[in-house]
């Protein structure tokens, strides 16, 4: 099946986003860490575990009428850091833009140590987790120094 | 340099540079000299966590320098118990110091501290993390009894998952190039983290829990508590407490100059019939912390240690 016929799933988008070639079963969680997974006022359609010829599967996802921007799209690292992001004006492709991870995460995620003081909500200081290495994913906390559980890092986006 | 929070914050060359500073300070901080080079100079004592010899002996060296010091005092009566945060306690504290010693059961509370303050942080702890000063002081021992830190044989043996005494120490001396051999129960084995830290910066790592049979040629042998209040579980606490009883009769087949450390306190893990052997160092370690932080003090501050001690005898 091509990856044309899996975008044409749901109607192309006149004006927004989509977010294509999401690891499979991770669309939902991407939604979270927009910040667009509860309420939201604007359409947004999500396809998943459509086959993809480099993935094997994927998720897609188009936001109608909203143009993320490249730090909310920095925020998927830590979920989707292949996905190819492209920005819809009047049904064509206006901007390609990718996800970049760059050398340290600041208040995207919340330190997985039950005992660091960032654990402290009323603690005012950023939360910054450093990447130590990229492939496989490696964050290390800026404060504790605790290398992170990236599992339960997805549960812990601020 | 901004403040001490890890022993990453210094070269070896810096390392061994202050432990020099330590060595001509020594008169000073067993007060045969007085020589006031932090006159003027306050330090704030921030301890959110019990201690005694940290505290104490941060506030000696400062008096003894001729700086003063002024105390947080007890949590229970502190700001802390209203609930204040680390970072408004540390801004409030900066304004009145020109340098902070802190201990925090936090693990990351001290970088927290550093990246909110404006003067210099000493590390005393935080959590199971880092305690550098113990460290400096632990050098300073090594060196002393050796007159070496490169290549010597140490056993850490005890609580090494809980004790941030160990796991400062453990980097450093890897740095030296020393081989390290981790004695402990089971339960309370250094963290695989750390020791594939260490692996991966090329230290030569032993993993047993036979303390007894590693210390035949052993240079130091430094032994920590079980720390009880480490433990959720009492069952827990119960099956390593008393793992290890280090008596006189345990050291026939050591080395002549092999000496035994402890951080302090001591429970029952070393005998007092140690103390009476060539080989106990810990109570001289623990004076040693006052002159290790006496030359901490001065190098955050920017005071040089002059190269010949010159000031009024007492």
């Amino acid at each position: 099946m091509s990856n044309e016929h899996s975008m044409r799933r749901v109607t192309a988008i006149r004006n927004g986003t989509v977010i294509d070639h999401i690891p499979s079963g991770q669309a939902m969680r991407v939604l979270e860490m927009l910040g667009i997974a509860g309420a939201t006022a604007v359409p947004v359609s999500l396809v998943m575990n459509v086959p993809s010829k480099k993935m094997g599967s994927k998720d897609i996802i188009k936001v109608e009428d909203r143009e993320l921007t490249q730090s909310e799209l920095d925020r998927l690292a830590l979920v989707a850091p292949d996905a190819r992001v492209a920005i819809i004006r009047a049904y064509s492709v206006a901007e390609k833009l990718s996800i970049n991870l760059g050398e340290e995460l600041v208040n995207v995620v919340r330190c997985t140590f039950s005992n660091c003081i960032t654990t402290n909500l009323r603690e005012p200081q950023a939360h910054r987790l450093k990447v130590v290495q990229r492939d496989p994913l490696q964050l290390r906390c800026h404060y504790c120094g605790r290398p992170q559980n990236l599992g339960e890092l997805a549960n812990n986006v601020l | 340099m901004a403040g001490l929070i890890t022993m990453d914050d210094l070269t070896n060359e810096q390392i061994l540079s202050i432990l020099e500073d330590a060595e001509r300070l020594l008169p000073v901080a067993r007060g045969e000299i007085f020589l006031p080079l932090l006159q003027g100079r306050i330090l704030g004592n921030l301890f959110f966590e019990p201690s005694t010899r940290t505290r104490m002996s941060f506030e000696t060296a400062m008096k003894r320098l001729g700086g003063d010091v002024v105390n947080l005092g007890d949590v229970k009566t502190s700001s802390v118990v209203k609930g204040e945060t680390l970072f408004d306690t540390i801004q409030m504290v900066d304004g009145y110091t020109d340098i902070i010693a802190m201990r925090h059961p936090r693990q990351g509370a001290a970088q927290y501290a550093q990246d909110a303050a404006r003067v210099p942080i000493l590390n005393g702890g935080d959590g199971a993390g880092h305690h550098p000063t113990q460290t400096m002081l632990d050098l300073f021992t090594i060196k002393q009894a050796h007159g070496r830190l490169e290549g010597l044989k140490v056993v850490l043996a005890g609580d090494l998952r809980y004790g941030r005494t160990v796991h400062s120490l453990s980097h450093a001396l890897t740095r030296f190039g020393c081989e390290l051999i981790f004695a402990s129960p089971s339960l309370l084995n250094m963290p695989e983290e750390i020791v594939s830290d260490l692996r991966s910066h090329g230290a030569n790592v032993i993993e047993t829990e036979d303390l007894y049979g590693s210390m035949a040629d052993a240079d130091v042998v430094y032994m920590t508590r079980i720390q009880k209040e480490r433990f959720a579980d009492e069952d827990e606490y119960a099956r390593c407490a008393g793992a290890y009883k280090l008596h006189a009769r345990h050291l026939s087949e050591v080395k002549q100059d092999m000496i035994i450390m402890h951080p302090l306190p001591r429970v029952d893990e070393i005998d007092p019939s140690v103390d009476t052997t060539r080989h106990a160092r810990y109570f001289e370690q623990a004076f040693n912390g006052v002159v290790a932080r006496m030359a901490l003090l001065c190098r955050l501050l920017g005071v040089t240690v002059p190269a010949k001690i010159e000031g009024v005898a007492l």
